[in-house]
């Protein structure tokens, strides 16, 4: 099996090689796309089949790796989950690319050895492998972000996401280095033997989580995450946004409850709770406010991946408490919502390319009344949608349900701090759930209701049939993980034990989800089931006693007068439009959390200038992260412009002093 | 047979362990709900903008803690907290209320209450002061039982919430009101303990008459001279300037 | 047997509800009309109502599409499902296992957002305003909601309805201050949840105060008498939630007979009348606040059940 994982991998980097002709040729995409959408199915079966029947208990050495001994290949159950993850998304994304036709030749190569850096660093089994794998993922899906870089933004969301990368990469070496020199080894069974304990612990908790979410864009390291996400094509976006932040949580959950061995105290989970509920309110809440579709959508991972991230710290704070049911029941939630997000945020970034494609836009104030042109798009954004505002019995509410029944149970750790700590997590979340509702509801009232609001957006069509399955398949999977989450539960069993070192039965049985102890369970498919006898039922009776036909009118609008003939769409601007739709939530929350200010510039009489209505908000990474570090930039590049002034004499003595030091410390090292 | 649910509220409390003195008793029962009604009702001031809302919300106060002081009278067999009951419900659920409803009306204020603070950003330091009242109060009294612990922590409350409404409300009217509603959690933590005086309640609460008699003349005074009793319009005349 | 029983309670609990539904609303507008010294219109009104409009035509906006059909019957058929999962004169129906309070607070917000894609189907502006307001209030009633489910599940050990109406009737918890606090938060969530004055009017007919109703504007024959319907079922569906958690005294308990449903069955209706009474003075005695003091609102119930949350860790870490 492990023969196969490397194939896969081995497959995907030849086809980036492969790429490089390729590009020129007017089927090149196709081909290098559909060896793309194998080899991800080929990943997710093998994933697939390594839950199924127990991941390979061998560890594969690979004949090339750094100077001291060979690179570990593995796949045990936590890589698996992730790398199914991986290949769904990927096939999904790669089989719109198809679709979708060529983009820019230089697109093509970064983007199999995009899918190569997360497969690798998934498939990795020693710190060295994991990193390059990191490292190439961040390096590629970059090229593939500047990849139109010829618009002024576009260059800048790059720019960004670079730093950010570094600095995931920066926190992330030392992270492992640290446990590396304290085990002896690099590779994972060496590492986990010899579980990191005081200052060193604690400092490899705040790396891991400074790397790990600088690349998962948690708050406050998310400002590359909406800028980056919409410069990418929509296929790309599907992947970082779906795949490689889940992946930065999987080298989080790698290093934190895993490597770090189980016996770390229970404290450790109050950084990630506090970091997840910010993320998760500040992402839903900015993506009420954003009017770009994969802005908002990327908005809204940063919520998702908050809601992750306060899992997997209820899971260690409840591991370090005792409490393993419990924090088999977070892990739970952590592991299910993460598969549920990746699938339905690629269809709904997907289903963001195809507006693009089929209407011109991704602003949503130049898109509207869509359903009516774009059916097949509309259907499978609706369960996207629906989704994401986790509504049962739909995929996002499985997770949410486990998540929020986690938090319900915080208070059963003694201690009075984490309880009022997990009651208000419990608060933002709930919150955040339901801002995400409203950012939902915003986001295809304003798409796909109303009437299109520009010329372009009213000759929009329907995308090609190849986009149309790629979105109509991630919708079914999307529909299916809501029915079934149990069976996906279940599934996960081994790697639940693995992060929570706890043999407890996992949360779930074939038809339901259910709290550690099983008071209370959560039945998907009776829920469905009862809601569609409902809805016949009601269907029936409602039909019975009402007349069939419906008859078509005017907009009654409260009596508003008819658009004149030549606006055969009416007025577009007597549409709420989408800052109108953000008021209110711009009014009661953005202007506490968001610096959100609206302006109205208004003539005095007599002046033919029309008047203005602005609004805007502030991100508050932006004043409070972003601003200083730039001043501290120019004042460290001030200091390094005084060295050019050196003379020669003195330049000389600085690489001396250099070397000097470096043999003292040499000597020092082995003294001791 | 009565099917009880596995983890439900028996192993609960089993585990909770209150000792002799434990929920479900009804004397303590009412006099933890009569104190929560107060610490609710010191809420609702905060939260009110109105100022005839505001004098409801303390006239209603002032009925609770009358019967707040009846019950303990009754719990305790001690008549003269009945006494300390009907000086609470005559003084301030009637006569105060009256009387601050009469200054409002001569002084023509039918309008919102100025905040200094927001009414969110009030709320949310009222509910960060009653944590802290729970912190300070649980260690010291480590000793009592639980519930007197408890009723402490909310006399506290309210204590500290009227302070709050002191420092955040502009109006003079309302500071009196934030004044009362302080005096208020006095007297309710004075009920609670078994065997308190007469005397100390009956000084505490003519010491407030006579404090309310001053607020009332001030206000008066100010209106007179300033044309408003927004105290923030008062302050540049504190005399110290030259 | 007990199968069969629990059955039966289940589908007389449903025709109950669906024949409580109108009566509730009949009889709060007729309670709040004589209230203010008017005769008003028969507690049967509100089913009379929907039986003409049902009989009606429904004419749709020109550009309306198939949500504009669909979401009627979507909002329906949740609010059904979750009124069928509150119990009213007795425990242990057949769906009580499913009775999570979070799938509740699920099936209420998929209903929510049906009128709300429904409001802002035809692209008109106060559909728009109202599904904005409306989705923006549940931001902070849902926490408020959590948070007076956390409340419970600390007092019962789940968060299964069911078990904690059972708790709460025999569970010996006693009169505590958390579950008066938390009692607060969720009747003022179930006032901001049915639209009800303060937070909004539902017989207004002036278009800038509404919330609600402005979603409904272009609804006309059986799609306005389904919203209709389903705003009453909601009423009912938290009157009786509330019933539920805070005064489930005379609840027949599970497996019992039908001589103990009879009794629940009065003192259900003995109850509810006593709340449609108190919801029509509580209407009549305050005035509808203006739209952006809802957050304000909904934030004090927040921080209220936020504050019966604290209390209740302090009273179970005492020891």
């Amino acid at each position: 099996m492990l023969t196969a994982l490397a194939l896969g991998i081995t497959v995907l980097v030849m086809l980036a090689i492969a790429a490089v002709p390729l590009g020129r040729h007017s089927h090149g995409g196709a081909i290098i796309h559909g060896g793309c959408l194998l080899a991800t199915l080929f990943l997710a079966g093998l994933a697939l089949a390594a839950l199924l029947a127990g991941p390979p208990e061998t560890v594969m050495a690979l004949p090339f790796g750094p100077p001291w001994g060979p690179a570990l290949l593995a796949l045990d159950g936590l890589s698996a989950w992730f790398l199914l993850l991986l290949g769904l998304i990927g096939a999904a994304a790669s089989l719109y690319a198809i679709g979708a036709g060529p983009g820019p030749a230089r697109a093509l190569p970064p983007y199999p050895l995009f899918l190569a850096g997360m497969a690798l660093t998934l498939a990795a089994a020693d710190a060295f492998l994991l990193l390059l794998g990191f490292e190439l993922m961040s390096l590629a899906s970059w090229a593939l972000v500047a990849q139109d870089h010829r618009e002024a933004e576009n260059r800048a969301a790059a720019r960004l996401y670079l730093i950010f990368a570094l600095l995931a990469g920066a926190c992330l070496v030392p992270a492992f280095g640290l446990l590396a020199g304290q085990a002896g080894g690099l590779d994972f069974a060496t590492l986990r033997a010899a579980p990191p304990d005081g200052w060193l612990a604690g400092a490899v908790l705040a790396l891991g989580l400074v790397g790990a979410g600088a690349k998962a864009g948690l708050v406050p390291l998310h400002a590359w995450l909406p800028l980056a996400h919409p410069a990418a094509p929509s296929h790309v976006s599907a992947l970082m946004s779906g795949a490689m932040t889940k992946i930065a949580l999987y080298v989080l959950a790698r290093l934190l409850l895993d490597l770090c061995g189980p016996a770390q105290p229970s404290w450790w989970g109050v950084p990630l709770l506090a970091v997840g509920a910010a993320s998760a309110l500040l992402g839903a809440l900015r993506a009420n406010m954003e009017d770009d579709i994969k802005t908002l959508l990327a908005c809204s991972t940063i919520e998702n991946l908050g809601f992750i991230t306060m899992a997997l710290g209820l899971a260690l704070a409840f591991r370090g408490a005792d409490l393993g049911p419990l924090a088999v029941l977070a892990a739970a939630a952590a592991l299910l919502h993460a598969l549920n997000h990746g699938v339905f945020k690629t269809l709904l970034f997907l289903a963001a390319g195809a507006i693009t494609h089929g209407a011109g836009s991704r602003r949503l104030d130049r898109l509207g009344g869509l359903i009516h042109v774009m059916p097949v798009t509309a259907l499978a954004a609706l369960v996207g949608v629906a989704a994401a505002a986790s509504l049962p019995p739909l995929s996002g509410f499985a997770g949410e349900w486990l998540l929020l029944q986690a938090l319900l149970a915080g208070w059963k750790v003694a201690d009075i701090a984490f309880q009022v700590v997990a009651a208000a997590a419990t608060a933002l979340a709930a919150m955040a759930a339901a801002l995400a509702a409203a950012a939902m509801v915003r986001l295809y009232g304003l798409v796909f209701l109303g009437r299109p609001r520009s010329p372009r957006g009213a000759g929009a069509r329907e995308v090609t049939a190849i986009e149309r399955w790629s979105l109509l398949l991630p919708a079914g999977l999307t529909v299916l993980f809501g029915l079934f989450p149990g069976l996906l539960v279940q599934l996960a069993a081994p790697v639940l034990q693995l992060l929570t070192s706890a043999a407890v039965r996992p949360p779930a049985s074939v038809l339901a989800l259910t709290t550690a102890e099983g008071a209370s369970a959560y039945y998907p498919l009776a829920v469905a089931l009862l809601l569609g006898l409902a809805l016949a039922a009601l269907v029936l009776l409602v039909r019975r006693r009402s007349p069939g036909a419906t008859q078509r009118g005017p907009v009654w609008n409260c009596g508003f007068i008819d658009p004149p003939a030549h606006l055969p769409f009416g007025d577009p601007l007597t549409q709420p439009t989408a800052g109108g739709i953000a008021q209110p939530l711009r009014r009661m929350l953005g202007g506490a959390l968001l610096a959100a200010r609206e302006q109205v510039e208004m003539p005095s009489p007599g002046d033919p200038r029309p008047a203005r209505y602005e609004a805007s908000f502030r991100d508050p990474s932006e004043p409070l992260l972003l601003a200083p570090l730039a001043r501290l930039r120019d004042d460290i590049t001030t200091q390094a412009e005084r060295l050019r002034a050196f003379t020669i004499r003195r330049n000389l003595s600085l690489g001396f002093g250099l070397l000097v030091g470096l043999l003292v410390l040499l000597a020092w090292l082995e003294a001791r | 047979m009565r099917p009880r649910h596995a983890g439900g509220v028996p192993s609960a409390r089993c585990a909770w362990g209150h000792g002799e003195l434990t929920f479900g008793q009804l004397p303590y029962d009412v006099a933890h709900l009569l104190g929560g009604g107060m610490l609710l009702l010191s809420f609702m001031l905060l939260y009110q903008r109105r100022i005839a809302a505001v004098i409801n919300a303390l006239a209603m106060q002032g009925a609770i803690l009358a019967a707040a002081a009846a019950w303990q009278g009754f719990v305790q067999a001690a008549p003269q907290l009945y006494l300390t009951a009907l000086i609470a419900l005559a003084a301030k659920a009637v006569l105060i209320p009256l009387a601050l409803r009469l200054a409002i009306r001569r002084l023509d204020l039918h309008r919102a209450a100025e905040t200094a603070l927001g009414i969110g950003p009030s709320l949310m330091a009222g509910v960060a002061l009653v944590a802290l009242a729970i912190l300070v109060v649980l260690p010291i009294t480590a000793g009592a039982h639980a519930i007197a612990r408890e009723d402490m922590a909310l006399a506290l409350s309210v204590v500290l919430l009227g302070m709050l409404m002191m420092i955040t409300r502009r109006n003079a009217i309302l500071q009196v009101v934030g004044l009362m509603s302080m005096e208020n959690g006095l007297i309710l933590a004075a009920v609670g303990v078994t065997g308190m005086p007469l005397v100390v309640e009956l000084s505490t609460a003519a010491l407030v008459m006579v404090l309310l008699v001053v607020a009332g003349v001030f206000v008066f005074q100010i209106r007179e001279r300033f044309d408003t009793v927004d105290i923030g319009l008062v302050e540049p005349h504190r005399g110290e300037q030259p | 047997m007990a199968l069969l029983s629990a059955l039966a309670a289940q589908l007389l609990h449903i025709t109950l509800m669906l024949l409580a539904a109108p009566l509730v609303v009949g009889v709060t507008r007729w309670l709040k009309a004589r209230l203010m010294g008017r005769r008003g219109a028969s507690p049967l009104q509100p089913l009379r109502d929907w039986a003409k409009l049902l009989r009606k035509r429904p004419v749709l906006a020109e550009n309306a599409s198939v949500i504009s059909e669909a979401a009627p019957y979507a909002g329906f058929a949740a609010c059904l499902l979750a009124i069928a999962l509150v119990p009213s004169f007795a425990q242990g129906m057949a769906l009580a296992p499913l009775g999570d309070l979070v799938l509740l607070a699920g099936l209420l917000t998929v209903a929510r957002v049906a009128l709300a894609l429904a409001g802002m189907d035809v692209g008109t502006a106060f559909g728009g305003l109202g599904a904005a307001r409306e989705m923006s209030f549940a931001a902070f009633a849902e926490p408020a909601l959590l948070l007076c489910v956390l409340t419970f599940a600390i007092l019962a050990g789940t968060t299964n309805l069911d078990a904690v109406a059972v708790a709460m009737r025999d569970g010996g918890l006693g009169l505590r201050v958390s579950l008066a606090l938390a009692a607060v938060a969720m009747l003022a969530v179930a006032v901001a949840e049915n639209a009800r004055i303060p937070v909004d009017n539902p017989a207004t007919h002036l278009e800038l105060t509404m919330v609600h109703e402005a979603m409904l504007l272009e609804s006309s024959g059986r799609h306005l008498a389904l919203w209709e319907a389903q705003s009453a079922l909601r009423l009912t569906l938290w009157l009786a939630l509330l019933l539920a958690v805070f005064l489930p005294f005379g609840t027949a308990p599970a497996g019992s007979g039908p001589l103990a449903w009879v009794a629940g069955l009065l003192a259900w209706l003995l109850k509810m009348g006593a709340l449609c009474l108190a919801l029509a003075v509580f209407e009549s005695a305050v005035a509808k606040m203006r739209v952006f003091r809802v957050p304000e609102f909904l934030g004090a119930a927040l921080l209220l059940a936020l504050l019966a949350v604290a209390l209740l860790f302090v009273s179970t870490g005492l020891a």
